[in-house]
């Protein structure tokens, strides 16, 4: 049994890049079964969920273990193909934290989902719901996970379709969810389109579709000096930047967010919210400092984009403190604060990209968490406006006191992890001299405080609408994944060794193919 | 330039669905824009399979009963485009889906009537 055991458990750790990926690909599939056994779905398809997702927090945990304390990547040749002609699954440093990162958000987000689901997707659904709610978690693993330029696509477009139709299940509730769901698909099939074509002139330059591989031939081709007037580059470059800027919601691409995330049911938006756009900003990360890395000049086109970031902070911090829901709030809250994300990688400097790779575990977490309690909010009361959440603090104090914790977050305020994210962000701006963008960071976090007062406020600080009506606290189910969220967001904000020295390995391999 | 040509037509075809995904105001014209939007680029990656080795034409890489010898093209664009066309597909069906729902719930696929039934409930 003991030998069984530890022959498994090599087996396991040695397809742990492609397991994470076939664990929810096949539970999704097996999800659709659980509508057999109970009318619907209903406890056993929610079960069923939260193992797989489980499974995979494990695995994602054992991978990260074996990067940072292994200290060298995980190589994974499916079919024992070798590079050049096979795709390959590749972990490093920065690899592992995303995967990481997702597979958390997805394990808390599916724990959430069984009260939130309950109350907002009809009941002759759950399996079928909770089916593409683990085919989204696997196209989002498989994008983190994988080394090859052309597979990022089609998990690219496994994660969006499945995206489009968990929005599109809002359209239960308000069937502006339908609208903004197509809107989303519309402009995120352009977007993908866009990416299909920058991968095509790069398989047109280098004839390889290897991430690694590609940046060998490229770095071939600028030694050998055919990269220095070459329109295939520049074309290739654009048409990525473009589709990559869309997934990544950078201003002005932006315009399908505050909608998609609004009308979605409460669990979809807290695993769009925390993961989607991240792992959009891993896609560019890849494209732009592992393959095309040290042999392309990108200086002028980061310098674009910390432009568009900082515009994209400003106007989106202003829109946020002018809407009526609360859920738009926190949509237009994660524009900004995924500029932040722009913004730090722009700089191509150490502290920049830390601040980077960390606000992608710290913002997910605290996105997470707040997006949570309005889910919480939504059941309770029936929706989300500020109508529903006047008054509020006396009757659902803890969920409330975690969102406010969470907008703390989001401000940047020390003790929290939205504090060391802008650290460093300010210190990377430092460093290069540039004191306009440190002065944007900062008036960012001016106008989060302004935003999240306006809601601080109307929760605790005004009398409800119409006291007699009795409103419970939320369910246990949903208050301790947010608490775990927000509890995380506080510890990482007042010890950030583990995430900061991850964040700093994430950056060193990113930054390594940047020097020309 | 006339060796460039399916590169022209491709580039056309795109240009075609995109202007139709941003100009027309039925979303089910919308859906149809982005089919043909992604079918440009189809068109665009098998042209890059094409191989000319010292003026050879490459040969198609597919078994018959008579010897093949001389420069294959590639098949590796034409498989990915496989998988493409199956994304494109999914694409138009869920696309389609969401606007068999948009008609029930509104009444109505033309984009501006929608915009006016959102701005009135407001």
């Amino acid at each position: 049994m003991g030998e069984f055991e530890s022959e498994f458990m090599r087996a396991l750790i040695e397809h742990l890049p492609v397991v994470v990926v076939i664990l929810p690909l096949f539970g999704g599939l097996l999800a659709l079964f659980t509508g057999m056994i109970q009318r619907g779905g209903g406890l056993v398809a929610w079960l069923w969920s939260l193992t797989i997702t489980a499974a995979i927090l494990a695995c994602a945990s054992l991978l990260l273990w074996q990067v940072q304390v292994g200290g060298h990547e995980v190589v994974y040749r499916l079919g024992s193909w070798p590079e050049q002609w096979g795709i390959v699954y590749v972990v490093d440093a920065l690899n592992a934290y995303v995967i990481f990162t997702v597979a958390l958000l997805g394990f808390l987000a599916t724990l959430y989902a069984k009260t939130s689901v309950e109350a907002e997707i009809a009941h002759d659904r759950h399996h079928q719901f909770y089916s593409v709610w683990l085919l989204a978690i696997a196209g989002l693993l498989g994008i983190s996970v994988t080394g090859d330029a052309f597979n990022v696509y089609v998990l690219l477009e496994i994660s969006s379709l499945t995206v489009y139709t968990l929005i599109a299940l809002g359209g239960e509730r308000d069937r502006r969810a339908l609208v903004a769901s197509l809107k989303y698909l519309i402009l995120g099939s352009i977007g993908a389109t866009f990416i299909l074509l920058g991968i095509g002139y790069m398989l047109m330059l280098t004839g390889t579709l290897n991430m690694a591989d590609m940046h060998d031939q490229l770095v071939q081709m600028h030694a050998r000096g055919e990269l220095a007037h070459n329109r295939t580059v520049l074309v290739g470059f654009a048409f990525l930047m473009v589709g990559l800027c869309l997934k990544m919601a950078l201003f002005p691409l932006h315009l399908w967010l505050p909608n998609a995330y609004t009308y979605a049911p409460s669990a979809v938006s807290v695993l769009i919210a925390s993961t989607a756009t991240k792992v959009g900003v891993y896609m560019t990360f890849r494209f732009v400092f592992t393959i095309w890395g040290g042999v392309y000049d990108t200086s002028e086109d980061m310098y674009f984009l910390a432009l568009l970031a900082c515009a994209g902070i400003v106007l989106s911090s202003v829109s946020a403190i002018q809407q009526f829901d609360a859920k738009r709030v926190l949509a237009y809250s994660s524009v900004g604060q995924l500029a932040y994300i722009v913004l730090g990688f722009s700089l191509v400097n150490e502290p920049g990209v830390i601040a980077s790779v960390i606000h992608i575990f710290n913002h997910a977490v605290v996105k997470g968490g707040m997006f949570m309690a309005l889910g919480a909010v939504c059941l309770r009361t029936g929706g989300t406006s500020v109508e529903h959440l006047q008054g509020l603090g006396r009757r659902m104090p803890l969920t409330m006191a975690a969102f406010t914790l969470g907008g703390f977050g989001l401000i940047g305020v020390p003790m929290t992890a939205g504090f060391v994210s802008k650290w460093f962000l300010v210190e990377g701006a430092m460093q290069e001299g540039l004191w306009a963008i440190a002065a944007v960071v900062l008036l960012g976090g001016l106008l989060a405080l302004i935003y999240i007062w306006r809601l601080v406020e109307i929760i605790w600080l005004r009398p409800p609408l119409d006291p007699k009506l009795v409103i419970k606290e939320a369910p246990l189910t949903m208050l301790i994944p947010m608490w775990i969220l927000i509890g995380t967001s506080i510890a990482f904000g007042i010890d950030a060794t583990w995430t900061a020295e991850s964040a700093q390995a994430a950056a060193r391999v990113i930054l390594e193919g940047a020097q020309p | 330039m006339l060796g460039l040509f399916n590169y022209w037509l491709a580039i056309i075809i795109i240009l075609i669905g995109f202007y139709g995904v941003i100009a027309k105001r039925n979303l089910l014209k919308q859906a149809i824009a982005l089919g043909l939007f992604q079918t440009g680029v189809f068109l665009f990656y098998v042209s890059m399979g094409v191989v000319q080795d010292n003026g050879v034409s490459g040969v198609v890489p597919i078994w018959t009963d008579a010897e093949k010898t001389g420069p294959f093209d590639n098949p590796l664009p034409h498989v990915l485009m496989l998988t493409a066309i199956v994304v494109s597909v999914s694409t138009l069906a869920v696309a389609v889906a969401i606007i068999v729902n948009i008609k029930r719930k509104y009444g109505t696929i033309e984009e501006d009537e929608i915009l006016d039934i959102d701005r009135g409930e407001r």
